[in-house]
C-alpha cells in the first residue's frame, strides 16, 4: 500500500536561488562598464547656476575640473568662510592655477593637449572676482577652452 | 574504501558577496555628463597691437554692477528683456552700401549697430558681482545668438542651428558631415558671436 504514499505533505518546493548571483554579477558590469570613478570629494558648497543654452561635456579624460566657493560648514573653521578655490582634493590659492593646468596637461597624450577644456564649477553665490582671476590665470596659460558648468533651467531661477 | 567525492562548495553567500561589489560601485562612481555653457576666453594681451576702433554705435553695452541690477546701454533693464534687447541690436542691419546687412531683419536704425559682423556685445561686470547672475546674463546673450542663427539655418536649409550641431555630434547621422560643417560655418559667419568681456572693475 506504500506505493501510494510517496508524497509527503503538500509543501511547495523552496525557488532556487541559484541564478541570483548571475543577475547581480550581470548588474555589477553594468555599472562598471557604464559609470566613471568619482574624482574629487567636494570640500566646498557647490550649488551651480542654471542655464538652457547649455552643450554636454563628452569626453570626461579631457576635462580638468576648477571649483569654487564657500567652504563647506566642515572646514569652515580651518578654511574660513570666504569662497576659496578647490583644485582637486585640495584648497587651493589662485596662484596654484598655472602649476595645475601644466600637471595636467603633462599627464595627456600630446594630440590631446589641444582638446582639453577647463569645467568652471563655481557656486552661484560667489563673487565675480574670483572666477575672473581663474580667468585671468588661465588665459596666461593659454588654457582657453573653458566650460562654465550648470544645471538644467530657467536662467531666471539664479536672481 | 571507496574514494569520497569532493564535498560540493557552498555557493550560497556567492549573492551576497557579489551585492556587496555592486554597492560599492553603486557609491564610488558616476554615471551623469555634465553641461554648461561653453566659452572661449581671448589669448592674453600683446602689449604692441593696438586695439581696432569700433564705432559707439556699433557696440552693445551690457553692464552689471555690485547690487546686481543689470544696466544696457546705461539704462536700467529685467533680466527677461535682455534676449529681445540683444537681438534686436545684432540684428539691426542699419549699414548702407558694401555694410549693408541683406538677411538682417531688424529695425535699420541709423543709432544701432551696422551689420551683424560689426556688432559687438560688450560684457562689463565689477568684483562683486555674483556668479548666477553673470551666467543669467551670459546665458540670455548665448540665447539670442543661437535665436538668430536658428532663424536663418532655418531659412537656408530647413533645420534649427542646434539641430545640425546635434547632428554633427552624432556617430549615426546619415548625411554628409562635410556638408553639414560647411552649413554650420555659413551661419556662424553670418551671425559671429562677438562678446568682449572686461575685466571687472573693483
Amino acid at each position: 500500500m506504500s506505493k501510494f504514499k510517496k508524497k509527503k505533505g503538500g509543501e511547495l518546493p523552496a525557488i532556487s536561488t541559484a541564478s541570483l548571483p548571475d543577475i547581480v554579477f550581470m548588474l555589477l558590469f553594468f555599472f562598471m562598464v557604464a559609470t566613471v570613478m568619482r574624482e574629487n570629494n567636494l570640500k566646498i558648497e557647490n550649488r551651480l547656476p542654471q542655464a538652457d543654452q547649455t552643450e554636454k561635456l563628452d569626453k570626461k579624460n579631457l576635462v580638468m575640473y576648477i571649483y569654487a566657493g564657500k567652504p563647506s560648514s566642515r572646514y569652515a573653521a580651518s578654511a574660513g568662510t570666504q569662497a576659496r578655490i578647490q583644485l582637486n582634493d585640495k584648497f587651493a590659492e589662485v596662484s596654484d592655477i598655472k602649476p595645475f593646468i601644466l600637471a595636467e596637461r603633462a599627464a595627456k597624450r600630446e594630440e590631446e593637449v589641444p582638446f582639453l577644456i577647463t569645467a568652471l564649477k563655481v557656486d552661484s553665490d560667489t563673487n565675480m572676482g574670483l572666477v575672473g582671476d581663474i580667468k585671468k590665470e588661465l588665459r596666461e596659460v593659454q588654457a582657453l577652452k573653458i566650460n562654465y558648468t550648470t544645471r538644467q533651467g530657467e536662467a531666471t531661477g539664479n536672481l | 574504501m571507496a574514494r569520497r567525492s569532493a564535498p560540493e562548495v557552498n555557493a550560497g553567500s556567492m549573492a551576497d558577496i557579489a551585492f556587496l561589489l555592486l554597492i560599492f560601485f553603486l557609491v564610488t562612481t558616476t554615471i551623469d555628463t555634465d553641461r554648461g555653457i561653453s566659452r572661449k576666453l581671448p589669448p592674453p594681451l600683446d602689449e604692441t597691437v593696438e586695439p581696432p576702433i569700433l564705432k559707439q554705435k556699433n557696440i552693445f553695452v551690457v553692464e552689471l554692477n555690485k547690487n546686481n541690477d543689470l544696466l544696457v546701454e546705461e539704462a536700467p533693464m529685467e533680466l527677461k528683456d535682455l534676449r529681445a534687447a540683444a537681438v534686436a541690436f545684432l540684428d539691426n542691419g542699419g549699414g548702407i552700401g558694401d555694410e549693408a546687412c541683406s538677411y538682417c531683419k531688424g529695425e535699420r536704425s541709423s543709432s544701432s549697430s551696422d551689420n551683424p559682423e560689426k556688432a559687438v556685445i560688450s560684457l562689463r561686470n565689477n568684483r562683486e558681482t555674483s556668479y548666477g547672475t553673470y551666467i543669467a546674463v551670459q546665458n540670455e546673450l548665448v540665447a539670442a545668438y543661437n535665436e538668430l542663427r536658428d532663424r536663418e539655418s532655418e531659412r537656408l536649409y530647413g533645420k534649427s542651428f542646434v539641430q545640425m550641431e546635434a547632428e554633427l555630434k552624432d556617430v549615426n547621422y546619415s548625411g554628409s558631415k562635410d556638408r553639414l560643417k560647411d552649413q554650420i560655418k555659413q551661419i556662424q559667419l553670418m551671425y559671429p558671436e562677438k562678446l568682449s568681456e572686461a575685466e571687472p572693475k573693483k
